[in-house]
């Protein structure tokens, strides 16, 4: 009876809290009519006419487009399961999801079209009709200070291994967890644990507020559950929770990185840094180069993993040491991901004349350089070069460990040279860590590259990861960028200053010397200083 | 004004009462009516279930001493029967037939890595009680399958229970830990009691039927469904028996 009772005051209150699904539009001047000239313009390409996510370029991405016809979304202000709020929506059409192929649309579209297209996308879900659905943002509060202490970041840790985090983005976040290669999505493509090293492409957003929602909201759609009946049960406190998001956000750098064109090789006395973990690395500055997928030849490739690479590189007169470190969650090649990897492969579009199989790939990264230093601003096609104008390249494979150089003529050819440079890799928790060492001359003038100090010399990188189907032309790679040896410092730098400031304080003296004698040659005239003056 | 205050509380109390003792008087009275059994055979080849590779989870693993785990896709009995078919009425019972939701719980328990039960069902808004025994981390994903409930995922990384409900009949959810991922369940949501599930012996029971003919169906995770039409009248039994190949 009590049940029943307690039924029905349910029912009332339910309905005494309908005003509440007036948050359903706090966004005012929607129009659908306009808003579907703007979706079928701008969206559909990719969201497909009806809503599915399966519009034209769509086979071709991964993760894929949303699909609205569920009303599914990942990035929300609500509970799990619930729907978004419009301000979710405007927010994700906004700023684009990071990571991802949706670009921000805020300098595209004006105001009142991206309103419009909210109304629009919403009609594809019955949900959105159905005034039974409480869209009730959650209550967020504010993150406690203290945040980037050594104590925060050591507490929010406790947390990540407490509650299980690394099952599925790994011990130190790289998304290589144990789970990690059996995610799929809800409508079955497989899915990647986010890399929380790299909080610039989370697709709501890289700030310690947002990694915070995340983890009370969990990514609808995805395996990335909801931890707010945690706090619900008090088996974790809000503060905690704040505690592991900034913990989470201390893995990633500060700031987005800034691509800089040009890497500066400091010049080191005495030898080089040969190891991946030398100490002395950790002094050296790092450059972000991002890569993207090859799509320019067949077969293209649009699902990369790699998203960029860190360079760091020293010399010492005689020799170069490059440094490569990149975030891999898979060390290539592994059965474990065998399966994930046929995944991949059925799942991205190919444009290959057979359809590409799954194999044990090795992982692959190729360090490209002309093969003399240009004169102009004239260098090889980025590409590989081509038949006539080939690149000069080191390639670096994980299995075989070994790096061999060579002559590439384009993506399909690549003719070995006897000499290569030394390498020594890591593999440590989702990031590969290599070094190649080289000497700056060697005998073979023609075909190697001579490294020259205080030259711009043209560099591009290439990276594979073998367990995402990567080899041949699928593949992440860069565009051009130059490598700078610094120029040992002269002796003259150091001489000129002391010999120019030694040449001024004489000059000084004299000046202030002359002037003290003619002034002592007239004292005792009394009006020496005054007839002075008026001569 | 005060006054009027307390007329509209006596009057919305009123009507909850009302509206409670509706509630309760229209519920059907239990154990009456007729019942549906059956058994759900299985013929055919039975296929070699993949064994569960628990090793990661080494709490789970230590509840399985004599035999490493396998997947519960099809699970045919010692005596050929076929366990986890979801047996339900799809259609026959009057459209102005309203049954409120049961108080008590169904209860969906997470021990050694694996869902106790597999398929089962659920009335419209009762409390599906999911149950962490493990202690160690699941998520609990309720999948969206686009027009009737809303999904949930929720993590569960310690010994306790979440509650949930579904708002809409559908058949069926399917429910799955993306930590582990050979956990699968099946939750068939209705708005009646009129469902059962084949167990271990390979039988179910659907008890309690107004008088009607009725299309029951059965539903199989890998072998889709059958149906079958059933009249029954007053308390009495009738027997539907379904079939499924092995292919």
């Amino acid at each position: 009876m009590t049940n029943r009772v307690m039924f029905c005051v349910t029912l009332f209150g339910a309905a005494v809290s309908t005003p509440l699904t007036a948050y359903r539009s706090p966004l005012t001047a929607q129009d659908t009519v306009k808003g579907k000239a703007v979706y079928v313009k701008w969206c559909a390409g990719c969201h497909g006419d009806t809503g599915a996510g399966d519009g034209a370029a769509a086979p071709a991405m991964l993760p894929r487009p949303r699909n609205f016809t569920g009303a599914v979304y990942k990035i929300r202000t609500t509970a799990s399961g619930q729907l978004p709020t419009d301000a979710d929506l405007m927010s994700a059409i906004d700023e684009g999801l990071p990571g991802s192929a949706m670009p921000a649309w805020k300098a595209r579209l004006s105001e009142a079209e991206r309103r419009d297209v909210i109304a629009y996308i919403k009609t594809f879900s019955s949900f959105f009709a159905d005034t039974s659905q409480h869209i009730v943002p959650l209550g967020f509060g504010k993150e406690p200070g203290g945040g980037t202490s050594a104590q925060a970041v050591k507490t929010g840790r406790s947390f990540y291994d407490s509650i299980g985090c690394r099952k599925c983005h790994g011990d130190q976040g790289r998304g290589d967890g144990p789970s990690a290669p059996t995610l799929k999505d809800d409508a079955g493509f497989p899915i990647f644990a986010a890399d929380l090293h790299q909080s610039w492409r989370f697709r709501g957003g890289g700030r310690t507020e947002d990694i915070y929602r995340r983890l009370r909201t969990g990514l609808d759609g995805t395996p990335m559950p909801s931890f707010s009946d945690l706090i619900d049960q008090k088996f974790l406190t809000d503060e905690e929770l704040w505690r592991l998001s900034q913990y989470v956000r201390s893995l990633s750098p500060a700031r987005e990185p800034e691509v800089r064109d040009v890497i500066h090789a400091p010049q080191l006395g005495g030898t080089l840094p040969a190891a991946p973990d030398d100490t002395t690395w950790a002094r050296v500055d790092r450059y972000w180069f991002p890569l993207v997928g090859q799509v320019i030849r067949k077969p293209r490739w649009f699902a990369p993993t790699v998203s960029g690479v860190w360079v760091q590189a020293v010399h010492n007169g005689r020799e170069l040491a490059l440094r490569l470190c990149w975030d891999d969650r898979t060390l290539s090649p592994d059965t474990a991901w065998l399966a994930f990897e046929r995944r991949v492969l059925e799942t991205v579009a190919s444009d290959d004349s057979t359809p590409p199989v799954a194999g044990l790939w090795p992982d692959q990264v190729a360090v490209q350089l002309p093969r003399h230093i240009p004169d102009g601003m004239e260098r090889p096609y980025f590409l590989m070069g081509t038949g006539t104008d080939p690149v000069y390249q080191w390639r670096w494979t994980s299995e075989p460990r070994r790096t061999v150089a060579g002559l590439a003529r384009g993506l399909e050819q690549f003719d070995t040279l006897g000499a290569a440079p030394e390498s020594q890799a890591v593999w440590d928790h989702g990031e590969w860590r290599v070094v190649l060492t080289r000497s700056l001359a060697t005998p073979d003038t023609a075909n190697e590259l001579q490294f020259v100090a205080g030259r711009a010399i043209p560099v591009a990188f290439f990276a594979w990861d073998g367990s995402n189907g990567e080899h041949g032309s699928r593949l992440a790679v860069s565009t051009w960028y130059f490598l700078a040896l610094d120029q040992p410092t002269p002796p003259r730098v150091f001489v000129s200053p002391v010999v120019a400031m030694a040449l001024t304080l004489g000059l000084g003296f004299m000046v202030v010397w002359r002037a003290q004698r003619r002034a002592g040659g007239s004292r005792g005239t009394g009006a020496g200083v005054g007839a002075g003056a008026e001569t | 004004m005060r006054k009027l205050g307390s007329v509209g509380v006596v009057a919305v109390a009123g009507s909850l009462l009302t509206l409670a003792i509706a509630a309760w008087t229209r519920q059907p009275p239990a154990q009456a009516g007729a019942t549906i059994t059956g058994k759900v055979k299985f013929t055919g080849t039975k296929p070699a279930m993949p064994k569960i590779d628990m090793s990661e989870e080494p709490k789970c693993k230590a509840k399985y001493p004599a035999a490493p785990p396998t997947e519960e896709t099809v699970v045919v009995n010692p005596n050929g029967t076929l366990a986890n078919v979801f047996v339900y009425v799809k259609a026959g019972l009057p459209a102005s037939y309203k049954a409120p939701a049961p108080s008590g719980p169904v209860t969906l328990d997470q021990d050694g890595c694996r869902y106790h039960p597999h398929a089962f069902g659920i009335m419209v808004g009762q409390n599906l009680q999911i149950k962490n025994s493990d202690g160690i981390l699941h998520n609990i994903k309720a999948k969206g399958t686009g027009t009737k409930n809303r999904p949930f995922n929720i993590s569960q990384p310690t010994t306790m229970t979440s509650t949930r409900t579904f708002s809409a009949p559908e058949v069926m959810v399917p429910l799955e830990c993306n930590v582990h991922g050979w956990m699968h369940a099946w939750l068939g949501v209705l708005p009646h009691a009129f469902y059962g599930v084949s167990g271990a012996d390979g039988t179910f029971s659907i008890t309690g039927l107004p008088p009607g003919t009725y299309t029951v169906e059965a539903w199989h995770e890998k072998y889709g469904t059958q149906t079958a039409t059933v009249t029954v009248s007053g308390s009495e039994t009738k027997t539907a028996d379904f079939t499924f190949a092995g292919k």
